[in-house]
């Protein structure tokens, strides 16, 4: 049997070079077929009429003048009279017609009569929501009591981060087709083609077998993806009921208030330290909501952990659309949180915060070694020692800049998959598996693993994705897509490629150990021109291909989880006008043995990107009154654009103590550090905390009336 | 803004830009930018005529060939695109002229598609990212974005090409400001603005130097 292992250092001819994205091309030539693109025969338009209010009960609905419009072919509702809604923009009645436009007139003709209900969409003050509180119990380490007595400096801090949506740029929906009335085909906007296939069916009550998902492009999930969701299932019974197939997508306004929610997160934070910098204790008082569920629990302190702790959280049920898990779930909030009150506990201490946290290393557990080397590094690239100062910066004028950084950690374990690699005669060469390209790179990553280990070319591999008739693959969320097809597809490939050697080990007198797969050759170990090309080798498979398989988990060490990274942000405040500007960003940030450093590094920058818009602009702001969302649009709920981001730098920690740990995820550590180290730097700026995400002028200018250098 | 010189914050009216914004309600949340280059809807037509609410006979011209269509007036460009000519390149994500993965050239003008009615759009040239490769070769600005991995999931990627080739027309020798001001209409959710940076700076070489066809 084959030794599972990924090639060393001195032996990869693809693995760890800078390769493009495969689907490159279709991408910037507008080929590249995304669901929203899908157009079956004689399709029809679905569309959604949504609750208008928070929290109401349904009394009636009256379809009848929407069912006689020309062009609707089927009108349905999804929560009937008697049901309480629990958030504005929750679905009532489904619609499918001919055209889209034709949809929408018909939704303007439905009469729904609700009675409201009492609503809670505000949740920054802990006191102010009554019964909406869910108190988890307390959590008690050490002993808090005495460390707090006994500290030299104590800083008391509230800190938080508002409710944020995912704003992928296609929306949430499907097409639906039923074959029949048992076998239907759905093209999802999803993240986990093969596991939501099984979800539909279940839903809809049909054998697992009967329901097919195709996708091949998906314009972004960033963790709101998994699920068919009401309007999928809704959109297969439309479809069903229409007898034709029927598209829904979500329009902009409900993606931003149903589609994606990240759960808030606000606390009052306690910490200590000894007079020379020893941080000894954590006090945390923690809530937020995550829509009517409640919400996650952020693992405070992050990352760091003193000796001494009392903390509690409280979730709180909010009447907004749910939580969804948002890239890097709970941990941007808790390094925010964390990392806000170290900083203003090293401020109290009038310590340099990179001194500080390099004084207190050991606190980070098992990782301390390498979060050191990253923060020297990232401190190096920032030019930290020359340009920090204490805080509030002191140079005259309106514009303080300032310097902040923060630390994060994520698992990143690789997910199950199976992979089919597949030898043609023809020396054609194919590796199937469903899984899917968030535009992570997982496309490119399985092609270069295989063709690295059949001794091909990136373009000789021709890939089959998406689709629930390969071989299945786990969903891609939670950084665990790479580890698990780079995996896989390299069994696969070795597994394929050792039954191609025992076919042509006798044509080239060898035993088949002897050969090995490299420059398009098949060929003898030590005796390179002992070969035959990749194609007259295939010819010696006669009539039949190679099919092998290859499972993650599986044998051999190919990738493991854990990472570490630091971030660290340059900034500019204008204490007139309270508009903050990046000037620079760095991260430093390991993820074990990088397949492809180009795509890797682009995952990192959009992280950072992504960090910089919830930490200036993005915020699901709700309206008291109405209950509704304010901004559910592009103009209103913002991210940041071409001028908005500064100097990007990424340096990927890399060398053979990286390579060995194997393949980690890396999509969500990156995102994890920019709010705290943006949030730090401009309290390191303008020489006072602004409390809240995101950094708004408004915000800004109201923590300079109460102090700061202005 | 190191070089901006300003020792005195209260203005001779004796209100602070602070204080101003404040008054004005103008600090919340203000866009950091308008980009000059931002794509513009097209001007409406001078003389004025009823159409609809039926359907009328349309005549579009993309991409050099003439397309005759049947479809309601309140039909946007961009829906006729997608729907009617299968032309789904161009992607509809926020639909009110704020993100631009819509962006189309009309008569050499970047606009937001989802904004221009298709009746509107009769008599121009209309230029898509379908349009934009030549007998198979990838555009100098495509190129340039598969090289510099200015593309992730790819959704907002050929509005962003298309802004991107109006943008380098215009501005031929862009200065890092100019294409931080001048893209400033496309918005991406993944982040790849550091690529497109790069991509529009390779671009503008490559098209200097006769790379670029038809």
């Amino acid at each position: 049997m084959a030794e599972y292992k990924w090639p060393e250092a001195g032996k990869r001819a693809l693995i760890g070079k800078r390769t493009n994205r495969v689907d490159g091309p279709a991408k910037v030539s507008g080929s590249a077929k995304y669901t929203y693109d899908v157009k079956r025969p004689g399709m029809l338009y679905g569309k959604i009429l949504r609750c208008p209010h928070a929290h109401a009960r349904i009394v009636s609905i009256d379809t009848s003048e929407a069912e006689k419009l020309l062009g609707v072919k089927a009108v349905r509702i999804i929560q009937g009279p008697g049901t309480e809604i629990q958030w504005a923009g929750d679905e009532v009645v489904g619609v499918a017609a001919v055209e889209e436009t034709i949809a929408e007139d018909a939704l303007r003709k439905i009469k729904v009569q609700y009675e409201k209900l009492p609503h809670l969409v505000h949740e920054e003050e802990l006191e102010k929501v009554g019964d909406r509180a869910k108190p988890a119990a307390e959590q008690v380490s050490g002993d808090p009591d005495s460390a707090f007595k006994e500290a030299g400096v104590v800083v008391e801090g509230y800190y938080g981060l508002p409710v944020i949506t995912h704003c992928a740029l296609e929306a949430h929906g499907c097409v639906a087709e039923w074959e029949d009335e048992q076998n239907l085909t759905v093209w999802p906007s999803t993240q986990g083609v093969a596991r939501v296939a099984g979800q539909f069916a279940e839903t809809l009550g049909l054998p697992a077998g009967n329901v097919r998902a195709l996708m091949q492009y998906v314009g972004g999930g960033f963790g709101a993806k998994f699920s068919p969701d009401r309007w999928g299932v809704e959109t297969a019974r439309l479809a069903k009921q229409a007898g034709k197939p029927v598209k829904l997508m979500l329009e902009r306004a409900p993606e931003l208030m149903v589609a994606g929610a990240r759960p808030s997160a606000f606390a009052r934070i306690k910490v200590a330290a000894t007079k020379d910098g020893t941080f000894t204790a954590w006090q945390s008082e923690s809530w937020g909501t995550g829509g009517i569920g409640g919400g996650g629990s952020p693992p405070i302190p992050y990352v760091w952990n003193p000796p001494h702790q009392r903390k509690r959280h409280t979730a709180i049920a909010a009447n907004i659309g749910s939580a969804r898990a948002w890239r890097a779930p709970n941990h941007p909030q808790a390094c925010f949180l964390t990392m806000c009150a170290i900083e203003d506990l090293a401020a109290a201490l009038k310590m340099d915060p990179l001194e500080f946290c390099l004084k207190n290393i050991a606190l980070t557990g098992e990782r301390s070694e390498i979060y050191r080397q990253e923060l020297i590094q990232c401190a190096e690239l920032m030019d930290w020692k020359k340009k920090w100062h204490p805080r509030g910066d002191p140079s005259v004028g309106p514009i303080k800049r300032g310097l902040g950084l923060a630390i994060h950690t994520w698992g990143g374990r690789a997910h199950d998959s199976e992979c089919r690699a597949t030898i043609h005669p023809d020396g054609s060469v194919e590796v199937s598996l469903c899984t899917q390209d968030l535009g992570t790179g997982t496309r490119t990553v399985v092609a270069i693993v295989a063709a690295e280990t059949f001794g091909l070319p990136v373009d000789a591999i021709k890939l089959n994705v998406g689709d629930t008739r390969l071989p299945p693959s786990g969903g891609s969320g939670g950084s665990t897509t790479v580890g698990g097809v780079s995996s896989s597809t390299r069994r696969a490939a070795q597994n394929a490629l050792e039954q191609l050697f025992a076919k042509v080990a006798p044509d080239l007198g060898v035993a088949p150990e002897q050969l090995e797969a490299a420059g398009g050759t098949i060929r003898v170990k030590g005796n390179p021109s002992k070969n035959l090309t990749w194609k007259q080798a295939a010819a010696k498979l006669g009539v039949t291909p190679i099919h092998a398989t290859g499972k993650n988990p599986g044998p051999g060490n190919l990738n493991s989880s854990g990472v570490g990274g630091v971030q660290m942000a340059d900034v500019s405040v204008d204490v007139e006008t309270g508009v903050v500007k990046i000037n620079k960003m760095a991260a430093v940030q390991d993820c074990g043995l990088i397949i492809d450093p180009k795509l890797a590094e682009s995952q990192v920058y959009g992280a950072m990107i992504m960090g910089i818009c919830y930490s200036l602009f993005e915020e699901k702001v709700m309206d008291r009154a109405t209950g509704r969302m304010l901004n559910p649009n592009m103009e209103f709920y913002k991210l940041a654009g071409m001028a908005d981001i500064g100097e990007l730098v990424v340096q990927m920690v890399t060398g053979p103590e990286h390579d060995s740990r194997g393949v980690i995820g890396l999509g969500e550590p990156p995102v994890i550090s920019p709010g705290p180290a943006i949030g730090n730097a401009v309290a390191n700026a303008i020489g006072v905390r602004v409390p809240t995400l995101p950094l708004t002028p408004e915000r800004v200018l109201a923590a300079l009336e109460k102090g700061g250098v202005a | 803004m190191g070089k901006r010189k300003r020792t005195d914050t209260k203005p001779e009216t004796g209100l602070s830009r602070r204080e101003f914004l404040k008054g004005a309600g103008l600090a919340v949340s203000t866009p950091l930018l308008v980009g000059e280059g931002v794509a513009e809807a097209a001007r409406p037509a001078t003389d004025v005529k009823i159409l609809g609410p039926g359907k009328v006979p349309l005549l579009l011209r993309v991409n050099g060939a003439k397309h005759s269509l049947s479809l309601e007036p309140r039909v946007t460009l961009l829906d006729a695109l997608r729907d009617h000519l299968d032309l789904t390149g161009s992607k509809k994500v926020c639909d009110r002229a704020t993100c631009g993965a819509c962006t189309v050239i009309l008569d050499g003008l970047p606009v937001y598609s989802c904004s221009v009615l298709s009746v509107e759009a009769q008599g121009k040239e209309i230029q898509t990212v379908e349009g934009l490769a030549k007998a198979g070769q990838l555009h100098p600005v495509q190129a340039a974005f598969v090289e510099n991995d200015a593309q992730q999931c790819g959704f907002c990627t050929p509005g962003f090409v298309m802004a991107c080739t109006a943008f380098l027309d215009k501005h031929p020798n862009p200065t890092p400001e100019e294409v931080r001001r001048g893209l400033g209409g496309n918005l991406c959710r993944c982040g790849t603005y550091v690529g497109v940076r790069a991509a529009v700076l390779q671009a503008a070489k490559t098209i200097k130097g006769g790379g670029i066809h038809g």
